[in-house]
Formats: structure tokens, C-alpha cells, sequence
């Protein structure tokens, strides 16, 4: 166990319902929703127009911008509608709609087998934007930009996060224990383009069977597996960083200030199938769970299929859920629809009943301190809630170190009085950028 | 809700996240703090008879039925069953002479609810601890009756005895220990609580378990009540009295536990908390010192309320990323 992070918290990790259920291959959707947004950076612009027949892997949209990565066809088929759709995130967003031809066919030329060791660097950063792979724990951070740290930023550590701390997701943990190799792989490849000899899986300690899995096969590696204190947001990425290495990344910055890149699990599979068999990202794991879904699974799921049809894998409903998350229920999006498609960046879909969500009216802050206490970035969350509520967002900001909070939750979740800390946090960050605009 | 329904046309809540929560909220803290006062409280009826239990019913009773009446005039969400009213008044009416005539125990309560609590904006908006205000504003305005304690299991017939730190104070030290008997015998009857005092302040014992109940649901942290009492025992001893009276007698236990953990008129840090709590120690030792007043607990910690926003100002955590 490594040094803990402050602050931080134990909710109910209710991870139990899938941690044990192997990868379950979901079959093709008749009809597949690829949005053109899928990443945080500049939107993709569509390269295909109705009526183009394509194959698994083609490219579909794409863009210059650096910060960005293109969108492949998740399976063979025809190109039947470019139009606005429901989206897990932006409420809608254009997308690409491609009816299935069920021959599942790569475009010509995929897989290959590459002996990526002999490979430039500039190769396999290449290779890796080709590949459309976009951090895959949910902030969906173009994967290239990372492993392209400028000059002045010298790396020397590569972090796996394969802590997902986010109660009942278990994608991660599968995909530990699954596909273990390839994150090796994976990792060897960021690491070699990165020039950095020091790599670090860290995993919460309610996964056991991944802790010891990786330990047995990283025998006299240079990459080492360290077990951590199941505490959210064990994952946030700062957080995790201090608890492997002791640094501290500065406000405001990025970890590479502290020379560190951070990586997710699934993240290293698809860099891995990309630089060795020059596959595309165009599916991922996401967990489909919640007390209302009626078995609980892990899905492979190919980017673009609906919410509705990997409930429906899952069985259906069991109860009408109150609330459905794309992601963890601690820093997920709540959907209004279950037509949104599966993004690169999703790696749950949780179905909870209104008794899970239970939410309380909302009272004045007693001054507690258990928001203070849970904060892992040493803030006062309820001094945000206050400020926000009399609309004092310029104050928030340069008295109370607003632009430091990560919106974890973890101050909402403690709070007795129910505030909406979060949403008065977004709020006042939204206040800020639309008055910098003006 | 019903539970044949499959995938037919859902519309769910959309809210921002964190989409769970804990159990905990105002009432359930509110109500487990009143538990924890429940052992001490029940103790002075059994010392003090039912003169005690009539002034606690009266002064919970005066405190709901004010915050009702208060928060109904002002149109404003009913929330006297969240428990922090009925605390209020628990807490002055263990603060209190058991035998207080009963109309000063009723305007003691209004004064707590309607003057420090509501004129201020409410719970969570209060500078000062209630039950205080309500104990200081009793003392300023009937000082003889407010002085006029009780002896143990002679309430009923009116016998009056003076508080151990009231005999300490007028006929010294040597005299409190002969009317003990032995400093053994002093220091047992303060510890198990039958003596002289406020009637809810006697039981050492019992203020510690409902203290150390608060303390293992986290509703309180343990910095407070350890440095009041600490720097009280130690600056008593460094300046030559006896720590161990100065620890045990008076409403110290009962202020260090239940009052100076107070959340809304405490500072929200713990390093802030324990500033507060030194302070208000020194203040206990000083007030008792060199008061004309033997006892010093109430006014030491309205004090230190006072200082609480300030203290919040300059004491803050170290943001994560600023280095430590």
C-alpha cells in the first residue's frame, strides 16, 4: 500500500454483481451510431456520405486538428443517414449511422502483424492517431497527444490506472484479468515512445485477482504492480499520481509537469492492437449494471451500438430505473434516453432505482466540515455552494480555488444537507468562461 | 413504478453528478447528539429529581414550539423535527440550575431560538452557540437564581449547595477537599456526578461515553474536546492548581463534548477546530483564574464563536498541487 492521498471517501463499491463475469462478445447491432464527436478536442467532420458501403475499420470522419482522432466504421455495411442523434454527452450531436451488413468485413489490408520494436517512435505515435485511440476511462483524451509531451517536459514514469474506484464498474478489472498481455504491450509500446524505463500499475485493492495476476507476469519486468487503498477517487488522476510516486502535480497543471503520463487499461489494449496488429479503437468493454438491469454484465461492445441494445443484451430492465449513467455513478453523465450510442469513453452504463439515487431537499450548509474532510484537492467544497447560490463566481474563483476542484463528488456524497455542491462547482465554471468570452 | 415496464419509452431523471449518496443527513446527526446527551441528561433526573426533568421538558418543549411558531410566521420550511431545536434546549437545560423557576427555563429557550438562532438566518447561519446565549443571557438577567444549585437528591426540598469550583472559589482549596471528605472521595464524586452544578454537567462518565459515541460516528473530532480539556489541565497545573478538579468540575466535560464541537460555531478545519479549542481552554483557566465568577466554560466558548469566522479566514487547507 502506497501513501494515501487526503481526504477521499468509502462509498459502497458494489462491484459484485460483475466482477466475476468474463467479457461477454455482444453480437453486431443491425444499426451502429457513430457520433462525430467522440473525444474531448476538435470535432471530426464526416469523410463518407449516405449511401457509401464500408468496411470495419475504414475511417469515417476525421480532422487536421492535433488534438483530435477519427472515427472508424465498427463494422461493415452501408452508410444509410448522417444526422443529428442523441449523444451520452453533448444531449445530441451529428453522427454517422451505418446499417449493418452482418459480414462483419476489415477493410483490406487488416489485421497485419508488426514487429513494433523496430518501429520509429514517429511510427507508432502515428499509428496510434491513425487508430482513432482516445483515453478510454471516460475522459477520452486524444491518446497521441499524451504520449507527445513537448521537449521541455521530460518524462521518466508511465502510470496504469487500473484503480477504477468508480462503484460497480468492473470494465477495468476484466479487462486486467483478460487481457493482461496486451496492456503489457501496450504499455511497453507508450513506454518505449515516451523514452521512459519506469512503469507503474496501480490497482485498488478490491481487486485482488488483477493485483496478484499482473505480479506473477511481471516477474523481473521493469514495470511493477502496487496494490492501493480502496478509497475514491483512488482514480482521479492526480490523486493517483501522489500515491505512486509522492508528486504532487501543481495547480493547474498536467501530470507531465511531474513527469508522469497516466494511462487506462483499456487505453493500453487498444494501443497495443494498434502498433502490433494495426487494428483501430472501434470497440471497448462497458459494464452494464445497476439494480434495475436484469443481468448484470461485462459487454465487448462495438462503438456506436445503442444504450437500448446492450440493456436489451443484458436482459432488459428488471424495475423501471430512475436513473441511467453513462459511467460511474460518482462522475457519470445521467441520460435522458437509452438511443445514445456507445462512445470510445464509455465505460459503464449503470441502471439505478430511485432508492439508490435518493437525493433529500436541499438545506443550508450546517458547517460540518465533512465536505472538507472528503476533499481530495483541499478545498472548501461548501464555500462553492454558498458563492454559487449568491452568484459570486468570480469570487469562488480567486478566493476559494474554484478552478482547482475535479468534480469528483465526493464532497455531495458526504453532505448532510444535501447541497448540490457539483452543480453549483459547474455552475460558477461556466459563469467564469461565458464572462471571459464576453 | 412499476416493474413489467421493459424499454417503453423511458424518461429518466437527468442531474448532475455525483448520482449517489451517503445516509447521513441533518436530522439523523441532530437526533444521534441528543442520543448521546440522552445517558447524562437522565442521570441529572435521578440526582436531581424531577425538578430536572420538568426544566428539560419545558425548555424543549419552549425551544420547538418557538422555532415552529418563528418559521411559520416567516413562511419559511417547518424543520423542527430535524432535531437541532430539541437539542438547543436539552443542552440549556443540562446547562441550567435544575431547580430554575420555570418561566426564566422558558425565556431562556426563547432567547436561544428566537435571538441566536433565527434572528441570524436560522441553523447552519448562527455565530453563537444557541443553548450559550441562552445560558449567558439567564445568568446576566437572574444571576441569584441562575447561582442557586441545588444539592444532590435535595431538590425537592430546596436545599441549595455551592458548585465544587464555587467552594474552591470562595473558601479554598483545602475547604472543598474537607467537605468531600478526602481529595479521593472529591475526585469520585465529580468523576460518578453526584455533586453540586448545572443539571446536566455532573457526570463525568457519562458527558465521556456519549462524547467518545460522537466521536466513533464522526460527528465530532476528537482534536476538540482533547485540547480544551488538555490545555485546561495543563495550564491549571502549570499556574498551581489541580488539574484533575479543574478537568472534571464545572460544565467543562459537558462544553467540551457537546458544546465546542458545535459544527455550525466552530471553524471547519481541523487545525482551525483545535485553535478554537486552545483558545477557549485558556480562556476556561483564565475566566475561572481571575474571574469574579468561578465557572468560565460558556463564556469561554461564546468567546471563541465570536473569533470563529476569523479564524476560518486565516486557517485554511493546503490545496492539493500548492505543495506541502
Amino acid at each position: 500500500m502506497r501513501n494515501l492521498f487526503r481526504g477521499g471517501i468509502h462509498p459502497d463499491d458494489n462491484k459484485l454483481a460483475t466482477a466475476k463475469k468474463p467479457i461477454f462478445e455482444a453480437s453486431i447491432p443491425a444499426k451502429l451510431i457513430l457520433p462525430v464527436r467522440q473525444h474531448i478536442g476538435a470535432p471530426c467532420s464526416p469523410v463518407v456520405k449516405v449511401g457509401d458501403l464500408v468496411k470495419k475499420g475504414q475511417v469515417i470522419a476525421d480532422t487536421q486538428a492535433f488534438v483530435s482522432a477519427p472515427i472508424h466504421a465498427s463494422s461493415s455495411g452501408k452508410v444509410t443517414e448522417i444526422a443529428n442523434y442523441p449523444h451520452p454527452v453533448f444531449g445530441t450531436c451529428q453522427a454517422i449511422v451505418i446499417e449493418t451488413d452482418g459480414q462483419d468485413e476489415w477493410l483490406e489490408g487488416l489485421p497485419v502483424e508488426r514487429d513494433w520494436k523496430s518501429l520509429e517512435n514517429k511510427e507508432i505515435v502515428g499509428m496510434i492517431r491513425s487508430a482513432g485511440i482516445v483515453g478510454m476511462g471516460g475522459a477520452t483524451f486524444p491518446a497521441h497527444v499524451k504520449l507527445s509531451p513537448p521537449p521541455d517536459k521530460p518524462i521518466d514514469t508511465l502510470i496504469l490506472n487500473g484503480s477504477e474506484c468508480e462503484p460497480y464498474l468492473t470494465a477495468d478489472h476484466r479487462v486486467m484479468l483478460e487481457m493482461a498481455e496486451k496492456i503489457i504491450d501496450g504499455m511497453h509500446i507508450s513506454m518505449k515512445v515516451l523514452n521512459v524505463t519506469k512503469g507503474v500499475i496501480g490497482i485498488e485493492a478490491n481487486k485482488p485477482d488483477a493485483i496478484e495476476h499482473f505480479q506473477k507476469l511481471l516477474v523481473g519486468s521493469d514495470i511493477e504492480v502496487v496494490g492501493l487503498p480502496t478509497k475514491y477517487p483512488q482514480g482521479a488522476e492526480k490523486n493517483l499520481i501522489v500515491a505512486l510516486t509522492g508528486r504532487e502535480v501543481p495547480s493547474g497543471g498536467l501530470p507531465m509537469e511531474v513527469g508522469v503520463v497516466v494511462e487506462n487499461a483499456g487505453t493500453a489494449v487498444a494501443i497495443a492492437d494498434a502498433v502490433i496488429r494495426g487494428l483501430p479503437l472501434i470497440e471497448r468493454v462497458t459494464t452494464v449494471t445497476g439494480s434495475c438491469i436484469a443481468s448484470p454484465q461485462n459487454l465487448l461492445l462495438r462503438v456506436g451500438t445503442t444504450f437500448a441494445e446492450a440493456v436489451n443484451i443484458c436482459g432488459g430492465f428488471k424495475e423501471e430505473p430512475a436513473k441511467v449513467i453513462m459511467g460511474g455513478p460518482m462522475m457519470g453523465m445521467a441520460q435522458q434516453t437509452l438511443d445514445a450510442p456507445i462512445i470510445k469513453g464509455t465505460s459503464g452504463i449503470v441502471a439505478l432505482s430511485a432508492k439508490e439515487i435518493h437525493d433529500g431537499e436541499e438545506r443550508p450548509c450546517i458547517r460540518c466540515g465533512r465536505c472538507v474532510s472528503a476533499c481530495p484537492m483541499g478545498l472548501i467544497p461548501r464555500d462553492f455552494s454558498i458563492l454559487g447560490e449568491r452568484k459570486l463566481y468570480e469570487q469562488a474563483k480567486t478566493e476559494c480555488n474554484l478552478l482547482d476542484c475535479v468534480e469528483c463528488g465526493s464532497c455531495v456524497f458526504v453532505c448532510p444537507a444535501k447541497r448540490k455542491i457539483v452543480q453549483y462547482v459547474k455552475l460558477s465554471k461556466a459563469q467564469l468562461a461565458a464572462a471571459a468570452k464576453k | 413504478m412499476s416493474s413489467e415496464t421493459k424499454l417503453a419509452s423511458p424518461s429518466f431523471l437527468v442531474s448532475t453528478s455525483p448520482h449517489i449518496r451517503d445516509n447521513e443527513s441533518i436530522a439523523h446527526i441532530m437526533w444521534h447528539v441528543n442520543l448521546a446527551l440522552a445517558p447524562a441528561a437522565l442521570f441529572s433526573v435521578y440526582v436531581f429529581g424531577l425538578p430536572a426533568l420538568m426544566t428539560m421538558v419545558l425548555c424543549i418543549a419552549a425551544a420547538v414550539v418557538t422555532e415552529f411558531l418563528i418559521q411559520k410566521w416567516q413562511g419559511k420550511l417547518v424543520t423542527v423535527s430535524d432535531g437541532s431545536a430539541f437539542l438547543t434546549g436539552l443542552l440549556l437545560a443540562m446547562n441550567i440550575p435544575a431547580t430554575l423557576p420555570w418561566y426564566m427555563a422558558i425565556i431562556g429557550s426563547v432567547v436561544a431560538i428566537g435571538i441566536a438562532k433565527h434572528t441570524m438566518g436560522g441553523l447552519g447561519y448562527n455565530i453563537f452557540n444557541p443553548a450559550l446565549i441562552g445560558r449567558a443571557f439567564l445568568l446576566a438577567s437572574w444571576p441569584i437564581a441562575m447561582t442557586k444549585w441545588p444539592a444532590v437528591g435535595a431538590a425537592v426540598d430546596g436545599v441549595s449547595s455551592a458548585t465544587p469550583l464555587g467552594i474552591l472559589k470562595m473558601q479554598g482549596y483545602g475547604q472543598l477537599v474537607e467537605s468531600y471528605g478526602s481529595q479521593g472521595d472529591l475526585y469520585q464524586s465529580l468523576f460518578f456526578g453526584f455533586r453540586g452544578g448545572s443539571a446536566g454537567e455532573t457526570s463525568v462518565i457519562l458527558l465521556l461515553l456519549g462524547g467518545i459515541y460522537l466521536i466513533y460516528r464522526g460527528y465530532i473530532n476528537w482534536q476538540v474536546p482533547v485540547t480544551m480539556i488538555g490545555t485546561v489541565a495543563i495550564v491549571s497545573w502549570v499556574t498551581g492548581g489541580d488539574p484533575l478538579l479543574n478537568m472534571m468540575a464545572g460544565g467543562l466535560m459537558l462544553g467540551a463534548f457537546f458544546m465546542a464541537t458545535d459544527m455550525v460555531t466552530i471553524p471547519l478545519t481541523v487545525k482551525g477546530q483545535v485553535i478554537f479549542a486552545l483558545g477557549a481552554g485558556l480562556l476556561v483557566v483564565l475566566i475561572r483564574r481571575v474571574g469574579g465568577y468561578p465557572e468560565g466554560v460558556c463564556y469561554a466558548i461564546l468567546l471563541m464563536n465570536a473569533v470563529t469566522p476569523l479564524i476560518d479566514r486565516v486557517v485554511k487547507p493546503i490545496k492539493f498541487g500548492a505543495g506541502r
